[in-house]
């Protein structure tokens, strides 16, 4: 990837290098933790080591004696609460049996590290030490972590509702799917499991609040500052007026602080009960227990073709692990998945069944991708499944059964419409790159040294730049709010600009792609347009950022905002030249004259006429060049693209490495490729991560095993490839700069890539399918099966059972942090 | 991740720090590079009131290099060993600790006193017959590597006794090769297998093979090594050796390993070791 220089008014398509990265790189930049507040308290919370009990009493006296300590509070304290913390989405004519959450819980726990105290001091470390001392005694109730178990209601997480199925949602299109599959010459059937992950930013959360004068002001770590803004007002009676918040710089996201998070209510409750700041910064242990997970779903899937490889029917039956409780959109997020269940395929009758299951486990919420991965992996696991079972090449079959690229847009059998594609594209591309013929020849002569390559494809699309609001909103899809999004255009007096962004970055690049857009507009150099975001006291209502949302809405937002004061622009200027305001346009860095580009203005000529001297505006016009706008597109992006996987299996141990990964991505007309490349070599880690290596799992007592980056394996540079990344462009009609999102793709693509080339190192020898994560044991496990010793791979369910704490060994033994705020 | 209250003073010297362990009392720690230490603290699983840090001492850093055999300083870092080829085994296993950032910090000492099974080097001292030498008000002592681990973090090092110098052979004349396997290259060993084989015409005069991780100790695969003594080094003898590597150990399964998958890693690793080994 080369950097470029870019001439003035066109950086659109450059490489430019990222504006927030000085600071990030020189240590400049303001995290939560860097911010302190005179009188600045801290808090811990003291966190259930139970997986499911009554909470029968709480002796705080000890640790209120000790040095420092301001306060502790347990739920009781909190009953002036408005509201518990919000699910936001209720499906029109969908019953969802929804758990109360409050922030500390109220006589019951449900899940390991459910917040059950809050200890106040004046000093960061005293506070954990107290946190020690609140004694709670606890009668324990049976534990159900096993999702399918769960389903039975022999034991409920929630006694009050009565039963773990918490929600049915089933949506069909184009027939009878047991008629299709009856009718369908080859059925393939599978079950397979999408294990629980974990966000894993590495800045855990964390919050400061202020109560001062009848107002509150919240720092937090979060991707949507306007949506804690909003919740703060309903929760805690306060105008929305009154309350700002501000989301600083975020050191990653992934989905988990796409959140009202429960300690956001507590740091502000116990700022407004002490008069006195109050900051919580979550430690890692507490960030694998209690920052939201992502996918767990077990599900049935079933495939029907004819003999010929036309794909004929498709049904997915998911049975979604919601946890104990809901966070801000649990139970909606396999869902999403459903939107592009069939994929970049004509797939003429479809189904999906959805039940959400309560467990004694933390809740699941969006992750990279929310529901889309999931959905993709078994579509793209069935297509190689399916190839096995009709002895067809897996790209034929896909490439049989493509939408073509004629058809676009395309409507799908649930009615969503695809707004452009073009999947042979993409593919052929990544064979191109790829080369297979000289692949296969390798991996005949790697075999014969006992090393098993193996290849895979995805060939993905999915849905994405979340909005349009009525499609989205409360009457639509049921979201408690509709999404579309937010900006301000500025230009200062002497020509620079400010641009307010109600998009919430936290690593993606806003301030740079934002400030290439804007500064086309306007002929200036993106050095002085400068992207502002996270601040609810300076933009308008925003949405954050989320959903690979940002540019496709709150970039176009921007553009249309800076269009219609470029507008303005060449109508300043054509008065001044006394010319026609169709005649003037952009070049070389001016607003000028058709045909006689010498002669025109620079935007700090026109903004000198709009603030400093208002005798050369024309007559009438409002002073100023600055523009609020919010924009609600007519419809999703579908990005799409071709992943290559190439792997080794290590035919003695079973280990499995990446060797080589090949990314054709669509995300529309790139505004700075760097940045895309940048959010596939992540949102591919993100996939390889969860195919490969990490597992958030519980015991059968409910006690979170995976408590550390010691037990839940990120992957590190060293387990990760050098990515090869490509693009093709196909326009968007849904927006006027025709792009879609691309942060979650990597992600959406990755897992069956990985998982089918496993599968083509490993079907020689007998093996057609193994479930995610493809650790070693899981992989020798298979082949010793499938060599006829052994039972197969273990279930990688939760609930496994592991010899008692400390007698595994520290190095690679199972860490169980027993609650605590340590 | 918040470590509870404790006391911190710097050493400057070993007596001083013998000084300072046996004055703080039974829950006075010493401190190295504090790799293993400080996040046993931060989960709260150790509860030191006093941390006495020999990590500046320089008299306990370095290697010394005899005839025969080389004479380690506790406070050498693993970035000192890895860059030592001459040392053999020892740099080899050493190169394969963590990442280069724990490898900056983490001391030998420190490694052999926490006795983990899971770590590199209590095995490689194992297999090399090496021995600790420690130090308290009551003097020195030296503890041969088959008497230093005993159990589950538990090593014959006494309270009060710090470890001034772990001694090697040089072992002239053996070939060695280190396996490690886990999932990822950070991690701690899965199963990892340290051999040294002495060849003369082909056959195996002297073998010895340490296993990490296979118990709550490390182990020597005592079985594997009587049956290639003697023999000739060809794969077929390599490979019967190496089915026996996990011989009479029951090691503990985990979320990654269990117990036979341990045993079967220990076989191919074994295999591979001494195919290593061999081959030098
Ligand atoms: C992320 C990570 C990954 C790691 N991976 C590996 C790995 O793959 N392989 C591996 O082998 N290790 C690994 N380690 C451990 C690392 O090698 C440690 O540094 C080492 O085990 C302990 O050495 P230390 O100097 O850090 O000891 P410290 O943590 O300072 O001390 C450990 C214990 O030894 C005692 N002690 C220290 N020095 C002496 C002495 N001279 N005399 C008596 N007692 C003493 C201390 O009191 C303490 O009880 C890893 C550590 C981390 C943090």
């Amino acid at each position: 990837m080369s950097i470029t220089e870019a001439p003035a008014g066109k950086s659109v398509g450059h490489s430019l290098r990222r504006k927030e990265d000085p600071r990030l790189i020189t240590g400049r930049a303001s995290y939560i933790d860097d911010i302190a507040l005179p009188g600045m308290l801290y808090m811990a919370v003291v966190r259930s080591t139970e997986a499911h009990a009554n909470v029968v009493s709480i002796d705080t006296s000890s640790a209120l004696g000790r040095p420092g300590i301001k306060a502790v509070y347990t739920g009781a304290d909190m009953s002036d609460l408005l509201a518990p913390l919000p699910m936001a989405w209720a499906p029109p004519g969908v019953e969802i049996k929804t758990p109360e959450r409050w922030p500390l819980a109220r006589g019951h726990v449900a899940h390991v590290g459910e917040a059950v105290a809050m200890v106040i001091g004046d000093d960061r470390y005293g506070v954990v030490d107290a946190a020690e001392h609140v004694a709670v005694e606890y009668e324990p109730l049976a534990v159900v972590v096993d999702v399918e178990q769960a389903l039975e209601d022999e034991i409920l997480v929630h006694e009050s509702l009565g039963t773990n199925k918490a929600h049915e949602w089933t949506m069909g299109g184009g027939g009878d799917i047991e008629q299709a599959l009856a009718d369908s010459e080859v059925v393939v059937e599978r079950r397979i499991v999408n294990h629980r992950t974990a966000g894993a930013a590495i800045e855990p959360r964390g919050v400061i609040a202020e109560y001062r004068a009848g107002g509150l002001t919240v720092w937090s770590s979060t991707q949507v500052p306007h949506l804690v803004r909003l919740f703060f007002a309903v929760q805690m009676g306060i105008s929305e007026d009154k309350v700002r918040v501000i989301a600083p710089e975020v050191g990653g996201g992934f989905g988990g602080k796409l959140q009202i998070m429960a300690e956001e209510t507590l740091c502000a409750w116990a700022s407004k009960q002490l008069g006195r700041p109050v900051k919580w910064i979550e430690t890692r242990s507490e960030n694998m227990a209690v920052s939201h997970h992502g996918r767990d779903q077990v599900d049935y899937v079933r495939m029907g073709a004819t003999r010929d490889g036309r794909i004929t029917a498709f049904h997915a039956n998911i049975i979604q692990d919601l946890g104990a409780y809901f966070g801000l959109l649990t139970p909606m997020i396999p869902e999403l998945g459903a939107f592009v269940m069939t994929g970049c395929y004509k797939i003429p009758v479809v189904r999906t069944d959805i039940t959400g299951v309560l467990t004694n486990k933390f809740f699941t919420d969006a992750i990279r991708g929310a529901g889309r991965p999931e959905m993709t992996h078994m579509l793209e696991v069935m297509i190689d499944q399916l190839a096995e079972e009709l002895e067809m090449d897996a790209i034929e079959l896909r490439r049989k059964n493509f939408i073509p690229a004629a058809d676009f847009p395309y409507e799908t059998p649930y009615g969503i419409t695809y707004d452009s594609g073009n999947y042979e594209a993409a593919l052929d591309r990544a064979l191109e790159i790829v080369d297979l013929d000289a692949f296969r020849a390798e991996q005949a002569s790697l075999r014969s040294q006992g090393i098993l390559r193996g290849i895979g494809f995805s060939t993905y699309t999915e849905i994405c730049g979340l909005a349009p609001s009525r499609a989205v909103g409360p009457s639509g899809f049921g979201l408690g709010i509709g999404l579309y999004e937010s900006a301000i255009v500025r230009v200062h007096p002497t020509g620079s600009v400010t641009v307010y962004t109600g998009a919430s970055p936290h690593g993606q690049g806003h301030e740079t792609g934002f400030a290439q857009i804007v500064a086309d507009r306007f002929g200036v150099d993106p050095a002085v347009v400068e992207v502002v975001h996270g601040d609810t006291a300076q933009g308008p209502m925003g949405l954050g950022t989320y959903g690979s949302r940002s540019l496709s809405i709150g970039g176009v937002a921007c553009a249309h905002a800076a269009e219609k004061i470029a507008q303005k622009c060449r109508e300043i200027v054509a008065h001044n030249l006394e010319a026609n305001p169709e005649d003037i346009e952009l070049r070389n860095g001016k607003f000028s004259l058709k045909g006689d580009p010498d002669q025109g203005m620079t935007l700090g000529e026109v903004a000198g006429c709009a603030y400093i001297d208002a005798t050369n505006m024309p007559e009438g016009m409002e002073l100023g060049l600055e523009q609020t706008l919010i924009y609600d597109p007519s419809n999703f992006v579908f990005p799409f693209g071709t992943h290559v996987c190439v792997v080794d299996v290590d035919a003695e141990t079973g280990k499995v490495r990446v060797v080589r990964w090949v990314a054709v991505d669509d995300c529309g007309p790139a505004v700075n490729p760097m940045l895309i490349d940048g959010q596939v070599h992540g949102g591919v880690t993100h996939g390889i991560g969860q195919a490969l290596y990490e597992q958030v799992v519980y015991d059968e007592r409910g006690q979170l095993i995976t408590g550390t980056f010691l037990d839940y394996a990120l992957p590190t540079a060293e387990e990760i490839p050098s990515f090869e990344t490509d693009r093709t462009e196909t326009k968007s009609p849904s927006n006027s700069l025709g792009v879609k999102g691309i942060g979650e793709a990597g992600t959406i693509a990755a897992t069956p890539a990985v998982v089918n080339a496993v599968i083509d190192a490993l079907r020689h020898e007998g093996i057609s399918y193994i479930d995610m994560p493809l650790t070693p044991m899981r992989v020798w496990q298979a082949l010793e099966e499938a060599r006829g010793r052994g039972d197969g791979p273990r279930a990688t369910e939760q609930g496994v059972s592991l010899p008692p704490q400390g007698e595994g060994s520290a190095g690679s033994g199972p860490t169980r942090p027993e609650g605590g705020a340590a | 991740m918040i470590p509870g209250e404790f006391d911190y003073v710097v050493a400057g010297s070993v007596d001083e720090a013998i000084g300072l362990l046996a004055e703080g009392g039974a829950d006075a720690k010493l401190l190295a590079g504090g790799h293993s230490l400080l996040p046993l603290m931060k989960l709260r699983f150790a509860h030191p009131s006093l941390l006495v840090d020999i990590g500046r001492i320089s008299e306990l850093r370095g290697v010394d290099t005899g005839d025969d055999s080389f004479r380690i300083g506790a406070a050498t870092r693993h970035a000192d060993l890895q860059v030592r080829d001459d040392m053999g085994l020892i740099a080899t296993a050493a190169k394969q600790i963590a990442d280069q950032q724990v490898r900056n910090r983490g001391t030998i000492g420190g490694s052999l006193a926490n006795g983990d099974s899971a770590a590199d080097l209590p095995g490689v001292l194992l297999a090399l017959e090496g021995s600790v030498t420690v130090r308290s008000r009551d003097g020195e002592r030296v503890i041969e590597a088959q008497d230093m681990f005993q159990g589950y973090l538990s090593t014959a090092v006494m309270p009060g006794e710090v470890i001034t110098e772990v001694r090697i052979p040089a072992l002239t004349g053996y070939g060695y090769g280190y396996e490690k396997f886990n999932r990822r290259s950070e991690d701690w060993a899965m199963v990892g297998v340290s051999a040294l084989v002495k060849a003369s015409g082909g056959v195996c005069e002297d073998v010895r093979i340490g296993l990490t991780h296979m118990a709550s100790t490390p182990l020597r695969a005592s079985a594997a090594e009587d049956a290639l003594r003697g023999k000739p080094l060809d794969a077929e003898n390599i490979a019967a050796a190496a089915q026996l590597a996990a011989e009479g150990t029951s090691p503990l399964g985990d979320l990654n390993a269990s117990p036979e998958y341990k045993r079967h890693l220990a076989q191919v690793l074994t295999k591979r070791a001494l195919t290593t080994a061999s081959a030098a």
